[in-house]
């Protein structure tokens, strides 16, 4: 049984290349230019899914994008899984793999079939809301049964092993669609001189007329295409874009386009080669000629396998060589539903009918298929489909003149297959991205783009125009246009003669009435992908839903992976005959991003791994690598965290280091602290300003902390600024806050105070800070410098411009450990060498690296705030305990002075920050943990503070932590409980937050 | 080893600025951002031909200048201690010899000279300029990667949302701009040759992304 | 996503270069002192939410990093104009849609927002 429904002759498929497909295990074969579709029903393939709610089998009904059933799960290894696949738009290619997902264990034998023929009412309208909703804990097992049974497809449990990435591009013209009038646009602008983007979902350029067998210039019309094709390839400012949806269009003429580079090729992409780009478009002008989609009739049991549109038969029989049936009955409601039958039966197959709901119909399709012979049953419809995973007959009866009512009897005929046309929907989906709203369309009957501020033409289909005359000299206008909206002058163009057929109006009908009621005749469908019926969007107006959004939410129509293309307006129709009203007033819901579903892989392109987010490195970086140091993220930075030696664990790290600085020395990696150049004669008035403190006195050559606050008062960085000269200073700030505190300063600067001279440079990453901290600190330095670095000659608090090592450097004795600290900073060329030789030297005075969370732990034995961890944006400098870092003296109310004087931040009873010392010495409170005044209070108890930070100091031999309390600076010595998950309480005294040498001798010597 | 490069507090305070030489004697090697990727050894042993060609050019000068555009005096200083005018025009550059001035906003330029003279420079700048400015040396801060190749608009499109057609990005022009995730200064130096200067941090996560990218096309390193 | 023309690059770039940073021409009080803690209240957090055209701060943050003004319209999301700092919109709501708008919003007459506008320099 191989390929029993290939054409000997015909389309534009290769027979010399046979290709080897599998499909749900078996294997069968097709060639090359066939699309998977295409060769499964050439194979004779009828049930390619199960339905989502009623498990109904279903079979291919489109030959595109639009394709509602066909939708599959390739991939022959479980890398390579990809969900989703319209079989109808996907290459084939040797080797290919694919399976059903609808279906449960298998699209032949489905358990769930049983709830579709036994209990049809068992998922009524509504049903996840109405089913599914209570008891809420279940909803999980729900969804799973669901999935498995419904068959959404999967993603793979292993890393995809392709590669994707993004372009940006930009352009005067973007073409979306490459049927007649997109090529012909495109070639008009193309001659003009403009920058043009010509995209097409399909493998080749030609759109509809690569379905048909019209003729262009009295030639067939793909060697028309040909030739535009091959002009267009002339122009270096062209690019074409087959296999590429335009899926997006956004605002302000921004479109993204899916580009499928080799998933005709492999089930993986050669190597280095990208499997998928998204294109990002910016484009002057925007010529949608995206088409239109043809309607099915919605009639009882239309989702039989064998039930088709005559697009699609027509285009399976020319365009691949397949005929997808034996004897076929046409219904249809316009001349275009002919053409399906005359292809077929040029195919030498069995045409048994065409059922024409029209009473009269005149035009040249219609002489020509009655020249031959073909029988034509005028007023009537096939009302209903016998068969189960095949038609096998149909029911034709004669419908009154308004196609509202059976009239007459109903006679029984023989077929395999039904292909419909209700007419054609044009594919407005880009139009809507942008907000646009569609406008109805009584002479097309459909909805057209509507009014939209995008720069945005339309030409050929979607704007409800099928003849091709018509659609090429729409192309040329939309260019002709288009050049001279991006400034460029008319070109010749002249259009191919084509023979121009005598059309009858079509009949504007949607809903095939039957002899029973809707509620009660057989499964009419409406939308394929998520089992709606006719009946149940009535039921849904029933029930009250009016508002056709309310209808598609309450029914789930649309809601499939192929956003209801095939179904919407046929739902609309039946939602405004049930509620009594016309389409128009019914309204019409939209289309949003994307028009076909698109692979993670192709969003995320190389944002992913190694490059999912940048890791911003110091100059010394490679050393702590080296070092087996863990590393803590802090903003984008990679900081050393801790560095483990041996089998040491964690806390024997932090114990280590600790011990290291507080009687030797250590050495900290700062280069990450955010680093601000200030110049300009008024540097010192802008940083009394932003900061809470004074500057007008210090010094050249001094250093001083300072905080900075919001308008309202609150903190929200730190840091210390150095004077480098009368007008020039040097801030840091914190490592992950130097972004926003430059950007903070500008804005300043830039909108309320242009007067003041002062200019700022970000020199973060110019300077590489290695702080060496401990009392060893300055034994260490002298051996690196020449410099007289006694207590006497470089005082706490100084910076000095001495010789490091070699290397020019900026010395600040600064310190953030307590101990006595050198901050020696140096051009980040030069990082490296010094903090090797600062290794080298320190070897003898017992020199150790430490990481962020030893510093964490000394600054905390110290009482110093880390802010963001120890402030939370509702802190003001009092609150900290920190009034000293605060001027009322300076004559400029700084940024912040107002807001900390509000009323609610000089009441009583706020929070405070305090040291927290435990009465077991060994417990170290849990970072966050709630304080309450009595443990055994009846809840909801009242909350005191919380613990900010928290650690076990080594150097003192008890936990230490900082925390809040209300009021907590008038507690001194009160006793406070924290109460853990566990059941347990710690009980700790409210102290001084600084634990250690509270005297600061030990930075001073 | 002795501390006469450093300038006393009065001298300082005489400039009202910081002027320092920053770099040791010529034993001491200064470490480029993308030292640690070993571009030399890659040069060798890697591909001689590709559609990207990849080049650091490391330890250069790297001068910030914030100053008035308006102010002809200071527009005449410029140009008597670089021999090149400031580029007034948004997104402009100007180039004579080994120094070149790139436009990064209104009010703020990027000057690229030999990495030994930048502090000879700063010197001359402050001799020379008058009024209210400000001048940093920002050397080891960034770097400059050269990439070039008949890939390297297509390589750059999917880093940068800049058009890139030579119509809109002629020979000269500089733009500041995302790259990635991450960002650059930009300047295209011939119709297939462009110059980023990158922030030192930011510049292994740019080096990595550039090899991820031209996979396709081939990279040569060069160096 | 957004095209903005930056009046300081003098070009369209992509709007994923640019922070919003909020409701234009919110001038800072001259004299924060003298201001009463409700006045204080609203310079801090009170702003316009409008449906139509907003006068909006901007800054070019991968770019020149200059901040400039935007008049957008919040429907549609089209860009009326951009001016520099300093500068004063050209295109503002009619005084009947002004006062529409006021009608539809919570109590205009809270925000001290208009005899602010501009004083930004």
């Amino acid at each position: 049984m191989t390929q029993q429904n290939r054409l000997i002759n015909g389309g534009r498929i290769d027979r010399s290349e046979p290709l080897t497909f599998t499909y749900n295990g078996k294997k069968y074969k097709g060639y090359k230019g066939d699309t998977l579709a295409s060769a499964m029903l050439a194979n004779g393939i009828d049930v390619v899914a199960r339905s989502f709610k009623y498990s109904r089998p279903r079979g291919i009904v489109a030959a595109g994008a639009e394709e509602p059933n066909a939708v599959l799960q390739l991939g022959a290894t479980e890398a390579t899984q990809v969900p989703n696949v319209r079989a109808t738009q996907q290459e084939l290619f040797n080797g290919l793999v694919s399976a059903s997902t609808n279906g449960w264990p298998s699209v032949d034998t489905d358990v769930m079939g049983m709830v579709g023929k036994v209990g049809g009412n068992m998922m009524p309208p509504g049903f996840y809301y109405k089913t599914f909703m209570f008891p809420e804990s279940l909803w999980s097992t729900y969804e799973s049964v669901i999935r498995k049974a419904a068959g959404i497809g999967r993603a793979p449990k292993e890393h995809d092993p392709d590669t994707y990435d993004t372009i940006n591009q930009h352009c005067d013209v973007m073409v979306v669609g490459a049927g007649p009038a997109g090529l012909v646009a495109a070639l008009t602008a193309a001659r003009g001189g403009a920058r043009v983007i010509i995209a097409d979902e399909q493998n080749e350029f030609g759109g509809s007329l690569l379905n048909g067998t019209e003729q262009l210039d009295g030639k067939p019309a793909d060697e028309w295409v040909q030739t535009i094709v091959e002009e267009l390839n002339t122009y270096d400012d062209v690019m074409l874009l087959p296999r590429s949806t335009v899926n997006g269009y956004h605002d302000h003429n921004y479109l993204t386009i899916h580009e499928r580079r080799t998933d005709h090729l492999a089930d993986k992409a050669p190597v280095n080669q990208v499997r998928q780009r998204m294109h990002r478009v910016r484009a002057k002008w925007v010529v949608l000629a995206t088409g239109a989609h043809e309607r099915p009739l919605v009639y009882s049991n239309n989702d039989v396998p064998g039930c088709m549109i005559t697009g699609a038969v027509s285009a399976y029989i020319n365009r691949y060589g397949v005929v997808p049936g034996n004897d076929l009955v046409v219904m249809t409601t316009n001349d275009y539903g002919y053409q399906a039958a005359l292809d077929w039966s040029d195919a030498g197959r069995k045409v048994v009918a065409i059922v024409d709901t029209r009473d009269v119909a005149t035009g040249d399709l219609i002489e020509e298929a009655r020249k031959r012979g073909l029988n034509i049953i005028p007023g009537s419809a096939v009302i209903e489909v016998q068969g189960a995973k095949r038609v096998t007959g149909v029911s034709v009866a004669d419908l009154n003149a308004d196609g509202t009512k059976i009239v007459g009897s109903v006679t029984k005929l023989k077929a395999d297959t039904v292909a419909t046309s209700g007419g054609w929907s044009p594919v407005i989906h880009l139009s809507c991205h942008t907000g646009s709203r569609p406008v109805w369309d009584d002479t097309v009957v459909g909805f057209l783009p509507g009014p939209t501020l995008q720069k945005q033409l339309t030409a050929g289909g979607v704007n409800g125009q099928y003849e091709t005359e018509i659609v090429l000299q729409e192309g040329l206008d939309a260019g002709q246009k288009a050049l001279a909206e991006v400034g460029l002058a008319a070109v010749d163009v002249v259009l191919p003669t084509v023979k121009t057929l005598k059309i009858t109006a079509p009949m504007s009908l949607f809903h095939i009435p039957h002899l029973k009621p809707t509620s009660q005749a057989p499964k009419q469908f409406v939308d394929y992908q998520t089992d709606v019926t006719a009946a149940g969007i009535e039921i849904a107006c029933r029930e009250g839903f009016e508002a056709i959004e309310h209808v598609k939410r309450y029914t789930a129509m649309g809601f499939g992976t192929d956003q209801g293309k095939l179904g919407n307006i046929n739902g609309m129709a039946v939602a405004a005959k049930a509620l009594n009203k016309t389409i128009p007033e019914t309204g019409t819901t939209v289309f949003r991003p994307n028009y076909t579903p698109i692979a993670f892989g192709a969003i995320i392109g190389r944002n992913s791994g190694a490059l999912f987010e940048p890791e911003r490195y110091t100059a010394m970086h490679k050393w702590h690598v080296e070092q087996g140091a863990l590393f803590e993220d802090v903003g984008q930075w990679k900081r050393p965290w801790y560095y483990p030696q041996g089998n040491e664990t964690m806390q024997q790290t932090l114990n280590r280091e600790c011990l290291a600085v507080r009687n030797k020395v250590g050495i900290l990696d700062a280069s990450t602290l955010g680093k601000i150049d200030i110049q300009g004669k008024d540097a010192r008035e802008f940083l009394g300003r932003v900061y809470s403190n004074a500057w007008a006195k210090l010094a050249i050559g001094k250093c001083r902390y300072g905080l900075m606050c919001g308008e309202d008062g609150m903190v929200f960085d730190d840091g210390v600024t150095a004077c480098l000269g009368e007008n020039h200073f040097l801030m840091t700030t914190t490592s992950g806050g130097a972004a926003h505190v430059y950007e903070w300063l500008e804005i300043y600067h830039q909108t309320e105070w242009p007067e003041l001279e002062v200019y700022f440079n970000t020199v973060t990453d110019h300077w590489s800070t290695a702080t060496i901290t401990g009392p060893n600190s300055r034994k260490l330095l002298e051996e690196l410098t020449d410099f007289d670095v006694t207590n006497d000659n470089f005082r706490y608090m100084d910076w000095k411009q001495i010789t490091v090592a070699g290397v020019p450097a900026r010395v600040f004795r600064i310190s953030f450990t307590g101990e006595l600290s050198f901050e020696i900073n140096v051009q980040a060329n030069y990082g490296m060498p010094v903090w090797e030789k600062l290794i080298e030297a320190g070897e003898k005075h017992g020199l150790t690296p430490y990481g962020t969370e030893t510093m964490h732990v000394l600054r905390a034995e110290k009482g110093f705030i880390i802010t963001g961890q120890d402030t939370d944006g509702s802190v003001h400098p009092y609150d900290l305990g920190m009034g000293w870092c605060v001027s009322n003296q300076k004559p400029f109310s700084y940024i912040g002075k107002r807001g900390m004087n509000r009323s609610d931040c000089v009441r009583k009873n706020r929070k405070q920050m305090v040291g927290l010392k435990t009465k077991d010495p060994m417990k170290v409170i849990p970072e966050g943990s709630q304080a309450v005044l009595d443990p055994k209070a009846p809840m909801p108890v009242p909350m005191e503070g919380h613990i900010s930070s928290s650690y076990w100091s080594e150097s003192l031999g008890h936990s230490i932590a900082m925390g809040f309390i209300k009021d907590g600076l008038e507690k001194m010595g009160d006793t406070v409980y924290y109460p853990m998950a566990d059941g347990t309480v710690i009980e700790a005294e409210i102290c001084s937050p600084i634990f250690f040498d509270p005297k600061g001798e030990r930075q001073n010597v | 080893m002795s501390d006469l490069n450093t300038m006393t507090a009065a001298e300082s305070a005489a400039t009202k600025a910081a002027v320092m030489d920053q770099l040791p004697s010529s034993e001491i090697e200064g470490q480029s951002p993308l030292h640690h990727a070993d571009l030399l050894s890659l040069a060798t042993q890697g591909p001689s031909t590709g559609g990207i060609h990849f080049r650091e050019h490391k330890l250069l000068g790297h001068l910030t200048l914030r100053c008035n555009a308006e102010n002809a005096d200071q527009l005449a200083a410029v140009e008597r201690v670089l021999g090149v005018g400031l580029p007034i025009q948004p997104l402009t550059s100007n180039e004579s010899g080994d120094y070149s001035i790139r436009w990064l906003s209104p009010d703020e330029w990027l000057i690229l000279v030999p990495g030994l003279e930048a502090f000879e420079i700063e010197t001359k700048f402050r001799d020379e300029m008058p009024g209210h400015y400000s001048l940093v040396n920002s050397s080891g801060g960034s770097t400059v990667l050269e990439l070039s190749g008949e890939n390297v608009v297509e390589l750059l499109q999917k880093a940068t949302p800049i058009d890139l057609h030579l119509k809109a990005f002629p020979v000269g022009k500089v733009v500041s701009t995302l790259f990635a995730k991450s960002t650059t200064t930009m300047r295209r130096t011939g119709e297939q040759r462009f110059e980023l200067v990158v922030r030192r941090s930011f510049s292994d996560y740019i080096w990595l992304w550039i090899q991820d990218a031209s996979l396709e096309y081939g990279l040569v390193i060069e160096a | 996503m957004l095209h903005i023309y930056c009046p300081h690059c003098a070009e369209y770039r992509v709007e994923t270069e640019f922070h919003a940073a909020g409701q234009a021409h919110i001038a800072r009080p001259l004299d924060p002192e003298a201001c009463s803690d409700q006045e204080w209240g609203e310079y801090l957090f009170f702003r316009k939410n409008p449906r139509g055209l907003h006068h909006e701060l901007w800054v070019h943050a991968a770019g020149c990093r200059k901040f400039f003004n935007m008049t957008r319209d919040t429907q549609s999301y089209e860009i009326k104009e951009v001016y520099k700092v300093g500068e004063k919109p050209s295109v503002v709501d009619s005084p009947a849609q002004q006062k529409a708008m006021s009608m539809e919003t919570v109590s205009e007459e809270t925000v001290s927002g208009e005899n602010m506008s501009g004083a930004q320099s």
